[in-house]
């Protein structure tokens, strides 16, 4: 049912922001600690086959949430390894995760011709 | 004033953290960010043929398109105040952090403004992916070499 879907999403995607504030409060860190603890977290995740069913249960709800960043890093990497070995573990890391990286890029060089600053980190 | 004093003044004076506040906020504003990524990874497989495997990437590019234009109109800076985690935690917020570098350090320049500064607040994120992605995969080999686990 498409209703249960999206909630799942709504769910499982808020679950992760929750864990990354009580992060946040409780361990006393800037936002970049956090995102960085949370990328490694998606990552180890990963490696032991954890995260791929948490995105066929949730969809967006695992892949918008940065976690999921570390992931398909980890799943190209396994991927090229699986493949070419040694090699692979190098050369396939942004097989898989080209996007996220490639749309801040070309959205930001973008942004700021378009855009007049408007103070310290909009 | 001795040290101590001062550490004990400076924990009267501070305002406790609303943790249970900022945790439910946090769930909502992530839950709906993601729901609307929910409705963009439907949209592309109706509309377009993307598959459920494949649909992640055109959502997060467009998730990080929707970003900028929060970003460029200074409204997802209000949404971060608000929502602290639920607002960074997304992809959005990854878009949000290298497109507001590349704003406001255009001044200084293109190639060491732009250039120079766009992975500022972001870097980390990048740098942390790549290296525990390394090092899972590289442990993961290893152990399916020795024979501990299969792929």
């Amino acid at each position: 049912m498409i209703f249960i879907d999206f909630l799942l999403a709504f769910v499982i995607g808020g679950f992760i922001c929750l864990i990354g504030q009580l992060i946040m409060d409780f361990g006393k860190l800037t936002p970049g600690h956090t995102l960085s603890i949370l990328v490694v977290a998606g990552a180890i995740l990963s490696g032991l086959g954890l995260y791929q069913p948490l995105i066929d249960l949730a969809g967006a709800g695992a892949t918008i949430p940065i976690t999921s960043f570390g992931h398909s890093l980890t799943q190209g990497a396994i991927a090229e390894a699986q493949k070419h070995g040694w090699v692979g573990v190098l050369t396939g890391m942004f097989e898989v995760t080209s996007s996220g990286i490639s749309a801040a890029i070309v959205f930001g060089f973008i942004a700021a011709f378009i855009f007049k600053p408007k103070g310290k980190a909009n | 004033m001795e040290q101590e004093q001062y550490k004990n003044l400076e924990q009267q004076i501070t305002p406790p953290t609303p943790y249970m506040k900022n945790a439910l906020i946090a769930f909502f504003v992530g839950g709906i960010i993601c729901t609307i990524g929910h409705a963009i990874t439907y949209f592309y497989i109706i509309f377009f043929d993307f598959t459920e495997k494949t649909v992640g990437n055109p959502t997060v590019s467009t998730m990080i398109f929707l970003s900028m234009l929060l970003t460029g109109f200074g409204l997802y800076k209000k949404l971060g105040q608000f929502a602290g985690a639920g607002s960074a935690v997304p992809v959005t917020g990854f878009g949000n952090a290298v497109i507001s570098a590349a704003i406001e350090h255009r001044t200084e320049g293109v190639v060491l403004g732009i250039g120079g500064n766009i992975f500022k607040l972001a870097g980390s994120v990048i740098l942390f992916g790549v290296a525990s992605a390394f090092f899972v995969a590289l442990i993961k080999l290893i152990l399916v070499t020795i024979g501990v686990v299969q792929w």
